[in-house]
């Protein structure tokens, strides 16, 4: 039977189709699920998809955070299963507590917009099981609060653990330690600001969101 | 009791700032010499009914660290005023 992944929509979500299209691609059921139900269905997976969730007043992801659907995303993620946030998303889950650190305004000020290379540096997680250490993938980043940053202590705990999924070849937004994804303890809580779904298509540019997308839908298998 | 309060939204020390930097880089092109350590925060205003200025206060400390700032990256300072 295919896993059903669940994709949150808030107001002012933007990628949600974009996910829904690329993990169905990939021969999952998806459905899109609205950020006032606190009703996850049946999902085996839960993508929180980019965009500017209620508008990104205050900061990324502060209101998202309260929605009646995070709270049941918080304890399906503590239930173990596994949840992917994508640029607003990782910000959002970020936000929630679920993963440790904050995204800061890029360096240099700019919205960055662009396909950047991202290196593999574990396949410990359910967005990296289908890769290859070492791996190097084409993904478009799209924001501009995106540069990653936490304490001292909490990177090096990240770095102990093995927890960095994801890092940039060229640091585009002077993200510590060029960090473009990273997982929690349990390892099926991921984050990251570049856009694997956008990257599911030869005519899009790359087809290399496919690895990481196929691994989150094989997580959501088992 | 009503009391006015306004909450500062600060950056902590240590965390960069882009855009302190690029105003402060700004300023000498300006012809403004002298001007150093630019942060940007936010200020947000609001009233508040509690019994009064101690369980005001406490009442918007726990908003702060819930809500207003994300403590990973911000400190908020509170600023009280009795409104009646």
């Amino acid at each position: 039977m295919n896993p059903t992944i669940g994709v949150i929509v808030f107001p002012g979500s933007n990628c949600e189709q974009d996910a829904l299209e690329a993990v169905t691609s990939l021969g999952a059921d998806s459905k899109l699920l609205w950020h006032d139900s606190s009703d996850l269905g049946d999902v085996d997976g839960v993508i929180i998809p980019g965009g500017f969730a209620h508008g990104d007043y205050l900061r990324p992801g502060a209101i998202a955070r309260f929605s009646p659907a995070m709270e049941s995303v918080i304890a399906f993620a503590r239930s173990g299963r596994p949840v992917l946030g994508i640029c607003n998303g990782f910000q959002i889950l970020t936000e929630a507590g679920l993963l440790p650190g904050a995204l800061q305004k890029n360096r240099g000020l700019k919205f960055l917009c662009k396909p950047v290379k991202l290196n593999v540096q574990t396949t410990n997680s359910v967005l990296t099981s289908q890769t290859t250490k070492g791996d190097s993938l084409t993904i478009p980043i799209n924001h501009f609060e995106g540069n990653y940053t936490c304490s001292d202590e909490t990177l090096k705990e990240l770095h102990d653990e093995d927890r960095i999924l994801l890092t940039y070849e060229d640091n585009p937004n002077g993200s510590i330690g060029d960090i473009a994804g990273i997982c929690n303890i349990e390892r099926n809580v991921v984050g990251l600001m570049p856009h694997p779904e956008r990257a599911c298509h030869p005519l899009l540019g790359s087809t290399d969101g496919h690895p990481l997308l196929h691994s989150f839908i094989e997580s959501s298998r088992s | 009791m009503e009391f006015e309060a306004t909450v500062e939204v600060q950056l902590k020390e240590g965390i960069a700032d882009p855009q302190g930097s690029t105003i402060e880089n700004a300023t000498p092109k300006l012809g403004f010499n002298g001007i150093e350590n630019v942060r940007v925060g936010k200020s947000i205003r609001f009233t508040i009914t509690a019994e009064d200025e101690a369980t005001a206060k406490e009442t918007i400390q726990e908003l702060c660290e819930k809500f207003l700032t994300n403590p990973v990256i911000e400190n908020a300072i509170i600023h009280l005023q009795g409104a009646e």
